[in-house]
């Protein structure tokens, strides 16, 4: 194969498409080639997945609501507030 | 359907108006709906439409990329993380990330650790929460999430990646934490 070996960094960036299944055949080929030989990416593809996985665990209500976020955040700053430019 | 009605309009009593006339247009259009999507993905865009004239209307007009985020305000990876292009191995990691297998396995699928993914999802920008709510959380189809959300392919994916590079990283970063943490 002729194509110039990828950077981490541009592997980093494609781990989605190559873990929905959506690189062209050439490109999933450098992707792996690169896993194949690097262990940093090889363990934040690992990542990634457990990611998806750890994810997949958590039901609707785990996602807290936004307004209550909101009330918690403004009371955050509130309670700050007494320092200035806080 | 309440969330989605939210990022359009002002107000949640305006996103609950939305929602309730989106079960009216459910409830009418049923009849025309052709199976050609999923009941599922049918609804939410009856309600994304709804909620978008509704928002435009009230001439609030969110602009995609809020909806979105981008790139530089919500990064997942950083630059700073890799060699620049001067250096020997241009675009190599400085430090290779450290695997998360000491980890305790109670710990890893802890409530702590959904808690925090959770918070992580919520403060994401509205389309990539909804995104990875709508694949990860629910498991829907990225066909689905496309229709429902009305988004292409390329951008469905592209919402996916940073929403699942900007959550991995808070759960590095809690995962790092120990067990000291408040």
């Amino acid at each position: 194969m002729t194509a110039r070996a990828m950077t981490c960094r541009e592997v980093i960036d494609l781990l989605t498409d190559y873990v929905e299944d959506a690189l062209p055949t050439q490109e999933r080929r450098r992707v792996e080639a690169h896993l194949a030989t690097c262990d940093g990416c090889t363990t934040y593809l690992e990542q990634v997945r457990k990611t998806i996985r750890l994810t997949g665990m958590l039901t609707e209500e785990q996602i807290p609501d936004e307004d209550k976020q909101r009330l918690l955040a403004a009371f955050r700053d509130w309670t700050r507030s007494g320092s200035p430019g806080g | 359907m309440l969330r989605i009605a939210r990022m359009y309009v002002s107000s949640r009593a305006v996103a609950e108006d939305v929602v309730q006339e989106a079960w009216l247009g459910v409830v009418k259009g049923i009849e025309r709906f052709e199976g050609r999507s999923s009941l599922r993905t049918w609804i939410y865009r009856i309600v994304a439409n709804i909620a978008k004239t509704r928002g435009a209307a009230e001439g609030r007009v969110v602009p995609f990329s809020a909806l979105v985020g981008d790139d530089e305000t919500d990064r997942g990876v950083e630059p700073s993380w890799f060699h620049d292009a001067n250096s020997r191995s241009p675009g190599g990691w400085k430090a290779i990330p450290e695997d998360w297998r000491g980890i305790p396995e109670d710990r890893l699928v802890g409530n702590e650790t959904l808690r925090r993914i959770g918070l992580a999802i919520q403060t994401l920008p509205p389309l990539q929460a909804e995104v990875i709510r709508l694949r990860d959380v629910l498991g829907w189809s990225s066909d689905e999430v496309r229709n429902a959300l009305d988004l292409s392919e390329v951008n469905q994916r592209v919402l996916l990646h940073r929403a699942r590079t900007r959550v991995r990283r808070e759960l590095d970063a809690y995962l790092r934490t120990g067990s000291e943490d408040a």
